[in-house]
């Protein structure tokens, strides 16, 4: 399943000199529904920069977390190519690691058994392991509870762990789906930042799922809108606020601007999702 | 980021914890006590007749009696043995059967319907078939015991398998595990709560035919001590066998309850460390 990288003919199809690290054509994911074939995700496509934060949001049902488990090659796409390019396979470098919206972590595993997973399976040697998961935990603020089970630990901890664990791995990008979705607002507002934080180190390719636009404003690069039922994409707004950024940024009337522009487009979608479900 | 601390909880209320778990403690032991002394009276003032429910006094000197003379050890052996042996050998079939079923579709298209249908056969009829089979040895009974403990033990292991999370096994394939990673560090632990629930069924099932299958064919074990009390009307004998079978039930699902906690130390009982207000 880690075939998804298939370097020709898509290789180099970055512009501007810049490598695209995440292509994806003409995607398509039907299922067989009661009523005849579902159309989960139709005639998607995207290209995901080297270093970019791309943000993918939509209504709930779009399909944005099966485009997702797609790049993922978790979820064989229908139709359509996708591929993740990455040069460091020669070095057994993972093409993606990805934070899931619940609480993915082994419960019969430690914080650091956790946070070291990816590392193992690639049969990194124990001790280049502890350091890496060493620094993560550091990072994360988890160093104390390295030896804790996830079952001792809050949500947001639990969802820190998580987080660790993909960033640990080093992959060539990072997917995120929905990964504060679970949590309370404060927690999820806390973890917004250390995610930025964490992120604006080493600017790895994310591909970000989120319903939240303030979420995907405050994070993103860049911000794709879904519709659903097909889920295709509709629209793409550039996000140019500075980096650094925090969470003064939420008090801006830049990002009240933009975050509502992109609202006034989600909300037709959300409506006409509501009434193809209805 | 500030490592968060969970608070600790306040003095008082752990005090008052603990006074309350004493006082269940307490009511827990008294009950039982209470029972037995009533028994023994209701059966001096004659309101129970002594034949059939001799006082607990004559039943411990009963018991006091069998164990000097070295009888009830010799029946203890007997079934102990045979439980273990039996119990041993089903769990060794049992748990790698329903791994194999739980993890591979066509196994379990194929095996499932005749696991379920023979499943729901009681054990016990079909001993005199395994006499037939293993003769009117060990053998026999330790294969019964074996068969019994198989069938709950399979198929509450194959249902731990299919009760992994699906997003754990998406983790588990994202961060690259594969065939036997996948087995032992998805799988074998994701359906160990539920093999134990297995063992924990099995252990009462073993003891269940065990007893059976000694009424009937063994000239030893505590199921022959109850049937031979029975024939020669020592009633408080007989007691004395029921009370052991209570003690092994006891005993084996302590036993399984500490294994349980050695093995998945994960589920442990102990207070979160981030119990209380939740640190973010």
């Amino acid at each position: 399943m880690i075939d998804t990288l298939r370097e020709p003919p898509l290789a180099g199809a970055g512009r501007e000199g810049v490598a695209a690290k995440i292509v994806a054509r003409n995607l398509r994911k039907t299922y067989q529904g009661r009523r005849g074939p579902v159309h989960a995700v139709l005639d998607f496509s995207l290209e995901v920069q080297e270093g970019e934060f791309l943000c993918l949001v939509g209504p709930s049902g779009c399909g944005k977390s099966t485009v997702l488990r797609m790049v993922a090659g978790l979820v064989p796409p229908s139709d359509g190519e996708v591929a993740v390019l990455g040069r460091g396979r020669t070095q057994g470098q993972p093409l993606t690691s990805i934070v899931f919206q619940e609480y993915a972590i082994f419960p019969w595993k430690t914080v650091r058994e956790n946070v070291g997973f990816g590392l193992q399976m690639r049969a990194v040697p124990r001790r280049e392991r502890d350091e890496v998961v060493d620094r993560w935990l550091g990072k994360v603020g988890l160093r104390r509870f390295a030896d804790a089970f996830p079952r001792q630990l809050s949500g947001g901890m639990k969802q820190r762990v998580a987080i660790a664990r993909a960033f640990a791995n080093d992959p060539e990008v990072l997917l995120m789906d929905e990964p504060l979705g679970a949590l309370d607002a404060q927690t999820r507002i806390v973890l917004q930042q250390e995610l930025l934080r964490l992120w604006e180190e080493d600017r790895k390719t994310v591909l970000y799922v989120t319903h939240s636009l303030e979420e995907a404003v405050l994070l993103g690069d860049r911000v794709v809108l879904m519709t659903a039922h097909p889920g295709t994409p509709k629209a793409e707004y550039r996000i140019d606020f500075p980096r650094p950024r925090g969470l003064e940024l939420l008090a801006t009337p830049e990002f009240s601007r933009t975050t509502y522009a992109i609202w006034s487009a989600l909300q037709e979608e959300v409506v006409r999702a509501m009434e193809a479900e209805a | 980021m500030t490592a968060p601390v969970a608070p600790p909880r306040g003095a008082e209320a752990a005090a008052s914890e603990a006074n309350g778990r004493s006082w269940d403690f307490l009511l827990s032991v008294a009950t039982p006590l209470v029972l037995l002394v009533l028994w023994e009276a209701l059966v001096r003032v004659n309101l129970l007749d002594f034949r059939f429910f001799p006082p607990p006094s004559r039943i411990a000197a009963a018991g006091v009696a069998l164990i000097r003379s070295g009888e009830l050890w010799v029946h203890l052996g007997a079934s102990l043995f045979r439980i273990v042996v039996g119990f041993a050998v089903g769990v060794a079939i049992g748990v790698p059967v329903g791994l194999a079923l739980g993890a591979f579709r066509v196994l379990r298209v194929m095996f499932d319907p005749v696991l379920s249908a023979l499943y729901v056969i009681p054990k016990i009829a079909i001993l005199p078939l395994i006499m037939l089979i293993f003769g009117l040895g060990e053998g026999s009974k330790i294969a019964i015991v074996a068969l019994a403990t198989f069938f709950v033990v399979a198929i509450n292991t194959l249902s731990g398998v299919r009760q992994v999370e699906p997003i754990l096994l998406e983790a588990a394939r994202n961060f690259g595990a594969r065939g036997f990673a996948l087995f032992r560090h998805l799988i074998f632990p994701g359906a160990l709560p539920s093999i134990f629930t297995g063992l924990r069924l099995a252990a009462g099932t073993a003891l269940l035919v065990i007893i059976a299958a000694e009424f009937v064919a063994a000239n030893e074990g505590i199921g022959f001590l109850i049937w031979r009390s029975w024939t020669t009307l020592v009633t408080e004998n007989m007691f004395v066998g029921f009370a052991v079978i209570a003690a092994l039930g006891m005993l084996s699902t302590w036993l399984i309850h500490r294994v349980a906690r050695l093995v998945m130390p994960w589920q442990g009982e102990e207070i979160d460390l981030a119990s209380g207000r939740e640190p973010v």
